[in-house]
């Protein structure tokens, strides 16, 4: 009898196993954020599967490492992350227990984004006793639409050798991909450059890129360090900050303390601006380009003269 | 193992003996997790302070990493290794400090072994002296602990130092689309690690001699069996549930055996929006029966009386809730409850008992914690004690991943 159940619970496991397998052989792109998984679906195309693993709306440093993302990468053809240790608190654990050597470190089905990137905020020593700093660097490089095109042209190389008979598909995607981020980049400057030198507050540490591409200046950030909350005393300097220097906007992205922000915006007469860094949070933000348009109109908006 | 596997593990083994002399250079520890070392070091300092109503604390908490004495403990402090070995194995060590109640320091080497990375089948292979995957927490260290003390049917069933031992793990990913992962372990049954086995510590559960039994035929390792799945519930909701089992001679006699089962559950629900991972609520419980076989025996203490064969039940486990109400700051309850059937022998560890223990955590950043816990316990026979306890928690090196 209990044989016969064994059995019958094996047979019903590999049903729906089967049942729920799809057929057509697709190439199998995981990304860790939403971010590198909509510039994978610009260069691989309608074609590739994607599956992200972070939230949209997330704290890219803290996902769980959630059994189900094993599953994932399991079947991965192509791993995608960010590196720069933006995912340590996380991917590691899961990669432990993935035992897909497509993806293992080293070979073409693994991208590391920040290889390529010229890092910033690189620390010359490391000492925690300055928050939770990053061995190599700033790891928010996405918002710079140069570093993208190296990460792109990444992708490209990788999915070629993965997946040698799209080739020249991928190629084609590489390069419609950089003739449209040229064209839009040479807008989205023409749009910040009337404020060129501005400052800006942040909550983190995350929009120091985008601050260098376009010529803002990161005034103060409401975190005291990296990972480390704000307190009273750091908050009073940082309204001090943004009073001397003329800081109008603090930029928030939705995991963050939004209470804090608007605070600190109260007694500085500042606007808070939501502008999440992944695509999907805002609507109609499902690409790279139009989650660029989103938060360089919002930023141009918000520094502009109207206000 | 193959000649090549042996001298890999051998290596390792030798890099793991020389490591703390790597830990002087500060750059190298703190550059591991960047990748540009071939190791990752981290340490792990623990410590606890309090006080409870029963001067003997090692009587009230049955764990080795719990706290010891009325005063400051020092249960334990881990240095914690792991890498790359080469494109198939990755390799991993935990050597564990602590201070015993006297002051004096002890040194284990908790767990050192290999895991492979390229087997073919979705199969994946552990070998070395490991913490036993069985359940929930038996596998975690006391930096993922989510209390300052291990649960009561965890410490009695497992002993102080949990249920660890030497050998090896296959495990198999189901190809479902879900998680599902399916886990046999086979290790030695003997030593004081594998406490309901064939431990020198038995003692403390049948009353008799322990025996020593030699490795006859297979029958006489442990074979832990284990299957858990998980499934993600909705966006901010997953659930992981697991079923264990630990079968092995234990040292009451010759042909007696134990038997545990366990089952296990946690479910997390974590903000869509979450800061630093809060807020969160977490709920996670264990189950667990042993069936102990006890045989004829005389008594340790008195080798006139002699204990009849019988089978010793007990059943128990825990269930503890965590709230994480803002960024760095976590409330927990967990209640603990031991049921042992009567024994010839009255043996402290197998009598009745429950625990409830409420405890906060502030982290004051990811590397280090301070924790508050009141213990309200009841022991059968001995009535209540209470106990208050401070843990403080910090790390040095490599950023640890953390399992869910």
């Amino acid at each position: 009898m209990r044989i016969r159940t064994a059995l019958l619970g094996s047979l019903l496991w590999v049903g729906a196993w089967a049942a729920a397998t799809p057929l057509a052989a697709q190439i199998r792109v995981v990304a860790t954020t939403p971010d590198l998984g909509a510039l994978a679906r610009e260069i691989g195309g309608p074609a590739l599967e994607i599956t992200v693993l972070a939230k949209p709306t997330e704290d890219p440093h803290f996902v769980d490492a959630r059994p189900s993302l094993v599953v994932s990468l399991n079947r991965a053809d192509v791993l995608i992350e960010g590196g720069a240790e933006l995912e340590i608190g996380w991917l590691p654990a899961l990669l432990q227990s993935v035992r897909n050597t497509k993806i293992a470190s080293g070979a073409p089905g693994r991208v590391s984004a920040s290889v390529g990137v010229t890092m910033l905020e690189v620390p010359t020593s490391l000492d925690r006793s300055r928050g939770d700093v990053h061995a190599m660097g700033n790891p928010h490089f996405m918002l710079d639409p140069v570093n993208v095109k190296i990460i792109a042209a990444q992708i490209a190389d990788r999915l070629a050798r993965v997946d040698p008979p799209s080739a020249a598909s991928y190629a084609a995607n590489l390069q419609r991909f950089n003739e449209r981020i040229d064209s839009k980049l040479a807008e989205w400057q023409g749009q910040l450059a009337p404020y060129r030198g501005a400052r800006i507050v942040t909550y983190h540490r995350d929009f120091v890129y985008l601050a260098q591409r376009f010529g803002l200046t990161v005034a103060a950030t409401l975190e005291e360090r990296p990972g480390i909350a704000p307190s009273p005393a750091h908050l009073a300097q940082v309204i001090s900050t943004m009073r001397d220097q003329g800081a109008r906007v603090i930029l928030v992205q939705p995991y963050q303390n939004r209470r804090t922000a608007e605070t600190v915006a109260r007694q500085t007469d500042a606007t808070v601006l939501d502008m999440p860094q992944q695509p999907g949070v805002v609507p109609n933000t499902d690409t790279y380009f139009t989650l660029m348009d989103y938060l360089v109109g919002t930023l141009a908006r918000a520094l502009g003269p109207a206000r | 193992m193959s000649p090549t596997t042996f001298r890999r593990t051998r290596r390792f083994v030798a890099a793991v003996l020389t490591a703390p002399a790597l830990l002087l250079p500060a750059a190298l520890v703190a550059q591991a997790p960047g990748g540009n070392t071939f190791m990752n070091i981290g340490f792990v300092g623990i410590a606890d302070a309090g006080w409870s109503t029963e001067a003997d604390v090692g009587s009230l908490l049955p764990g080795d990493h719990d706290p010891r004495v009325r005063g400051f403990t020092i249960p334990n402090v881990e240095l914690t290794l792991n890498g790359a070995v080469d494109p198939y194995f990755q390799g991993f060590a935990n050597l564990m400090y602590k201070l015993d109640d006297e002051g004096e320091t002890g040194v284990e080497l908790e767990e050192v072994y290999f895991l492979t990375t390229s087997l073919p089948g979705n199969l994946q292979l552990k070998g070395g002296q490991f913490f036993v995957e069985f359940g929930r927490q038996n596998t975690q260290h006391p930096h993922s602990w989510a209390f300052v003390d291990v649960p009561l049917m965890l410490g009695t069933t497992f002993g102080p130092d949990g249920l660890r031992s030497q050998g090896a793990r296959l495990s198999w990913l189901a190809p479902t689309p879900w998680y599902t992962e399916a886990l046999v372990t086979v290790v030695n049954s003997a030593g004081e690690t594998a406490f309901s086995f064939q431990s020198p510590e038995s003692p403390e559960i049948h009353g008799g001699e322990a025996r020593d039994r030699t490795v006859e035929n297979a029958g006489d390792l442990l074979v832990v069996p284990r299957l858990t799945t998980s499934l993600d519930l909705t966006s901010t909701q997953t659930v992981v549930v697991g079923v264990s089992a630990a079968i092995g001679p234990n040292s009451s006699g010759d042909d007696a055996d134990t038997r545990i089962l366990g089952a296990d559950l946690y479910w997390k629900w974590k903000s869509l929006t979450a800061l630093q991972g809060f807020p969160f609520v977490s709920f996670q419980a264990e189950a667990l029966a042993r069936r102990y076989e006890a045989v004829d025996r005389l008594s340790a203490d008195d080798p006139l009386v002699s204990l009849p064969g019988e089978t010793l039940t007990d059943r128990g486990g825990y269930a503890e809730i965590l709230w994480g109400i803002k960024p760095r700051w976590v409330v927990g309850t967990r209640a603990d409850l031991v049921d042992g059937e009567a024994g010839a022998f009255a043996s402290a560890l197998r009598s009745d008992r429950h625990r409830i223990s409420p405890s906060v955590t502030w982290y004051p950043s990811e590397y280090s914690r301070i924790r508050a816990q009141y213990n309200l316990d009841h022991r059968d026979g001995l009535g209540y004690d209470h106990s208050l306890w401070v843990q403080v928690e910090f790390i040095l090196g490599a950023h640890a991943a953390h399992r869910f």
